[in-house]
């Protein structure tokens, strides 16, 4: 069996990393939340925010924290613009071509990514993505603590706006009765838009801290996007606290998981919960009655 | 079923059946893995399109029915086209399996899908981590040329032989439709719970709906494992045939009896032609075609949002007046 | 001022010219086709580009050299066709190339995508070059038409195996206990599972054979592994990423084995790794495909790499050593005549390749030569360390630090 502190070390990693998959969830949640589509072009969105990311760094030296205020605004607008343009009019508000719609735009961004940056591996060079910080026994990775620190800012910063701004309440209204928000005056369009919008930012703040530990090519963003459904499932599609206890959750599972069964097997973990957790709490940890 | 429902399949497959006389091998090639995928996608017409519940893991009876078929060649010595049957039967329980859990537990709209989408990826990974299934390595059908061993060197001879059951398919598809079974099926996709009020046993109609779906699909995997002889985890259960026959039958217009067949045509057709028509900017700069396409694909929802059927259905009505 | 009879100097002049045809036409024979197939686009696009970029520097070389010259000095013309990193459009670019006339194929890289073209080549008796793949079905399948260059599996495992040993031997014995760490597809559990078996039967203890997923977000549970399990050598065979993420972890956790002794890995003999990891980097082994680094032909190859902007990587090598073996084929069977051909490659005795194997011999389908070599991370360069006759560089192990 394995010693008390390697259990502890894999738990706290778990943690860690589960904190950056709710960050990337928070986008997929709110998405689905208040427009009820799967957003399939989650994966290929991540993927452009890194390239995003990693491209300021190569051109301009830009420390990816810094890169984060900006990148977020930028791809608020991008999603803005993509749903309030490109996905919402495709669509004809029919979910099956919601589907398509995304899943076509995908395609697109992933081989535009291919066209442009080949299909390379990159990632930071430099040192900055060795630091640790020891904690007692363990070596705890620095830029993973920071990313667990910013993703809690991050869910904190979005709950606070959906709960007390305007436009948060506009969104909640939407999401819950369309028709009947459109009769006080909201614009659902422009609503629907914002919540993509926000979904993006989250995804660039996601992307921004996961570039230092991690690596960027075309294909990058398909590797969180089956888990960050699995946490918006868990948490309940729509509840911020959901994707972020979710995210937790998923990762701790994931990382005792991967130590006891290997890392392979361990990846069942993850889908034996996603299945028993729609199999008998539909709704999930905090989500609406269905 | 009327003549009309199932003319117009038939006669599309019958000019089908006429390309070897003037294709190359290699057209010939892609319309018989083009047919096989729209065997497949017709498995989830029936429990998608007709009975309304989409999922996104049909990878789950795709790579059953190619496992299937394989395992019982290679370990036990059984037969190709028994072992296309066993599959098929397997298929259908595997179906049913998940039938019985998702429907049990209510689950519908996007929680069904998903709850799918996880099923073929726990299959996946088991597929890939057990010797049963050849593991990491996968299997490989040995190479015996033969109509006895399902095995067919000939393009043509295998085209044939795909058009036949996928116009046996269409027959049942189209025969189901006009039934009692298709009126149960459309009251519980348009309103579950006023076909339960009417008396509609909607958990038997689902679990019959995902049985007969996983069926189909499973045939068009062992289909798949005859052509390649070779398969691996990802190659039977990963998500590029879900979302394949997922497009399909939203491209071609699912509910409908040719749907499914018209989508899988459709969607290969596309990617061909970009492929071709990009040929020279392709080489240097990869990526582009697949760009088209997926540019393709969303233009085509957002001017055909019934899909194609849809959009000719719309196109006739407006020739008829 | 018109004349409708044709001036006899005209005539005479064209007749001259319809003699003199027959010459035109004789030296200028028709380019004889060479399929090359590689992934192209999708999760292997950057092998892909590697391995066509090898190949048409082959195809000039060969036409800057006059050509095949039993066809009167018929170029050679290369038919680039993408695989699109799956095995269904591999077998589809096949019925293309064959459509299109090519003598041969030669390509693949991915064993699926090797698997499903070679055979779907065989339906055409059109013969069928591997680049790359090395899982053992291949040419264990018995397909007349099917030709690997490279090794494969069971090839690479021994040689690594018997490498290792002299190593260790060579530096009296410093390693006993051995973790593997590998990728969960294909290449990576069948490696693992062979070096299992054999490197007990050397004296060598494996602790642990750690499994892991492609794409892998996180090596911190395999690093916290390694942490308490302290091996003397660690052997991870894992594609690109999932390598780099896991030296950068266990730098991050401060485990130093003697040895990271890679096989078939994908960033263990990549110039990238070394360049932007050069502290991880520094030290790592990988028994691999490599040229021969003393070759001129190779070091002119890397050259124009480098011009190219390419970072080096042996699906450079081995497409352009391919390409040549199937252009020598066509030239010994004196046509391009795909039976002829085939005749040809199984009879080979082929040196004009880059590679560090010694004249073609084929097997089964298998190049008897050919082996990997092992290379390690010196001064920021890669540098090949076994077997003796190719190597430019001694050994460094264990390694400090």
């Amino acid at each position: 069996m394995f010693p008390p502190a390697l259990i502890a070390e894999a738990a706290v990693n778990g943690l860690l990393a589960g904190a950056a998959y709710a960050l990337v969830a928070l986008g997929l949640t709110l998405v689905y939340g208040v427009l009820h589509i799967v957003n399939f072009a989650h994966g290929a969105l991540l993927t452009c925010a890194m390239f995003a990311a990693w491209g300021l760094h190569a051109a301009f030296g830009l420390d990816p924290y810094l890169s984060i205020p900006p990148l977020a605004l930028a791809f608020f607008a991008f999603g803005y613009a993509l749903q309030r343009w490109v996905i919402g009019p495709s669509s004809h508000g029919d979910d099956g071509n919601t589907l398509l719609v995304t899943l076509g735009l995908s395609i697109v961004l992933e081989n535009a990514l291919l066209a442009l940056f080949r299909s390379d591996t990159r990632t930071l060079g430099g040192d900055a993505g060795f630091d640790v910080v020891e904690v007692g026994p363990m070596l705890l990775s620095r830029p993973r603590l920071i990313g667990f620190g910013v993703a809690l800012l991050t869910a904190a910063l979005l709950w606070a706006l959906l709960s007390a701004t305007d436009t948060g309440r506009a969104i909640r209204a939407v999401a819950k009765e369309k028709l009947g928000a459109q009769l006080v005056g909201i614009d659902p369009r422009h609503v629907y838009a914002v919540t993509f919008g926000l979904g993006c930012a989250c995804l660039a703040v996601a992307a921004c801290l996961l570039l230092p530990t991690f690596y960027v090519n075309p294909r990058v963003g398909n590797a969180f996007v089956l888990v960050a459904f699995t946490i918006v499932v868990l948490g309940g599609m729509g509840s911020i606290p959901g994707a972020l206890l979710g995210g937790l959750f998923v990762g701790l599972v994931e990382s005792l998981g991967g130590l006891f069964l290997g890392d392979s097997l361990g990846q069942l973990g993850i889908f034996v919960i996603f299945i028993l957790v729609l199999l008998f709490r539909p709704t999930g940890l905090f989500g609406a009655k269905a | 079923m009327k003549a009309r429902d199932i003319l117009p399949g038939l006669l599309v497959l019958a000019l089908l059946a006429l390309a070897p006389l003037v294709a190359s091998n290699a057209a010939l090639n892609f319309l018989l893995s083009s047919l096989i995928v729209a065997l497949a996608a017709q498995g989830w017409n029936l429990l998608g399109g007709y009975a309304g519940q989409l999922s996104f893991g049909h990878a789950a009876f795709f790579g059953t029915g190619a496992y299937a078929t394989a395992i019982l060649q290679l370990r036990y010595g059984v037969n190709a086209w028994a072992g296309l049957a066993i599959g098929v039967a397997l298929g259908a329980l595997v179906g049913w399996m998940i039938g019985f859990l998702s429907f049990r537990a209510r689950l519908r709209g996007s929680y069904f899908a998903l709850v799918t989408l996880a099923f073929a990826e726990v299959l996946r990974i088991l597929a890939n981590a057990f010797d049963l299934t050849g593991g990491a390595a996968g299997l490989l059908i040995r190479m015996a040329p033969g109509a006895a061993n399902l095995q067919f060197p000939s393009r043509a001879t295998f085209l044939w032989l795909v058009l036949a059951i996928v116009a046996a398919v269409l027959l049942l598809t189209a025969w189901i439709a006009g039934g009692r079974m298709g009126a149960r099926l459309v009251a519980v996709r348009e309103n579950e719970d006023a076909a339960r009020a009417l008396g509609v046993d909607a958990l038997r109609v689902k679990l019959g709906a995902i049985a007969l779906s996983g069926g189909i699909t499973a045939a068009a995997g062992c289909l798949y494992a005859q052509n390649f002889l070779y398969l691996d985890a990802n190659i039977a259960y990963g998500t590029w045939i879900s979302v394949e026959v997922l497009i399909a039958c939203i491209l071609g217009g699912s509910g409908t009896v040719l749907g499914p067949v018209i989508g899988a045509l459709a969607l290969h057709g596309a990617g061909e032609a970009a492929k071709i028509a990009l040929n020279g900017i392709a080489g240097p700069v990869p990526g582009i075609d697949l760009m088209l396409f997926g540019a393709l694909l969303i233009l085509a929802v957002a001017f055909l949002p019934q899909g194609v059927m849809g959009g000719l259905r719309r196109a006739a009505r407006g020739l008829a007046r | 001022m018109t004349n409708p009879h044709l001036p006899r100097r005209a005539l005479l002049g064209a007749g001259a010219g319809l003699l003199a045809m027959p010459a035109v036409l004789r030296a200028q024979p028709a380019a004889v086709r060479i399929g090359v197939l590689q992934p192209l686009t999708g999760a292997l696009a950057q092998d892909g580009d590697l391995g066509r970029f090898g190949a048409e520097q082959a195809a000039a070389f060969i036409n800057a050299n006059g050509g095949l010259s039993a066809l009167g000095g018929a170029k050679v013309e290369l038919v680039v066709a993408d695989a699109r990193s799956n095995p269904e459009a591999g077998a589809q670019e096949v019925e293309k190339l064959q459509g299109e006339g090519v003598v041969a194929i030669v390509g693949g890289f991915a064993s699926p995508i090797c698997l499903a073209a070679s055979q779907a080549a065989a339906r055409y008796d059109l013969p069928y070059v591997v680049d790359v793949g090395v899982a053992d079905q291949i040419t264990a399948r018995g397909l007349a038409n099917t030709f690997r260059f490279a090794p494969g599996f069971a090839a690479v495992t021994s040689a690594a195996v018997e490498n290792l040993v002299r190593l260790n031997d060579g530096a009296g014995k410093p390693c006993k206990t051995v973790v593997l760490v590998h990728e969960d597809g294909l290449f990576g559990s069948g490696l693992a599972r062979l070096m299992a078996t054999e490197l007990p039967k050397h004296g060598f203890e494996v602790l642990e054979t750690i499994p892991h997923p492609t794409p892998a977000r996180d090596m911190n549970n395999i690093a916290l592994r390694l942490r308490s399990l302290r091996p003397d050598l660690l052997i991870p065979s894992s594609y690109y990423g999932e390598f780099v993420l896991l030296a950068r972890t266990m730098r991050q956790q401060r485990i130093r084995p003697k040895g990271i002794y890679a096989v078939l890995n994908g960033a263990a003999s990549n110039y990238r790794f070394v360049k932007e990891f050069p502290d991880a980097a520094l030290g790592v082994m990988d028994c691999n495909h490599w040229q021969d680094p003393k070759n001129a032909e190779a070091i002119a190859l890397k050259a124009a790499a480098d011009t190219a902007g390419k970072f080096w990587g042996y699906n450079i090598p081995l497409n352009y050593s391919c390409v040549k073996l199937v252009a020598d084929a066509v030239n010994r069977a004196g046509a391009a005549d795909r039976g002829r051909v085939t005749q040809a490659l199984a009879a080979s005795d082929y040196s004009g390749h880059i590679m560090p194997y010694g004249p073609t011999r084929f097997v089964n389908g298998q190049n008897q030569g050919a082996r990997p070599v092992n290379t390690q991370v010196q001064d920021g360069d890669i540098k090949v360390i076994f077997p003796s006759e190719v190597a430019n560089a001694r050994p460094v192990f264990p390694i400090q630090g």
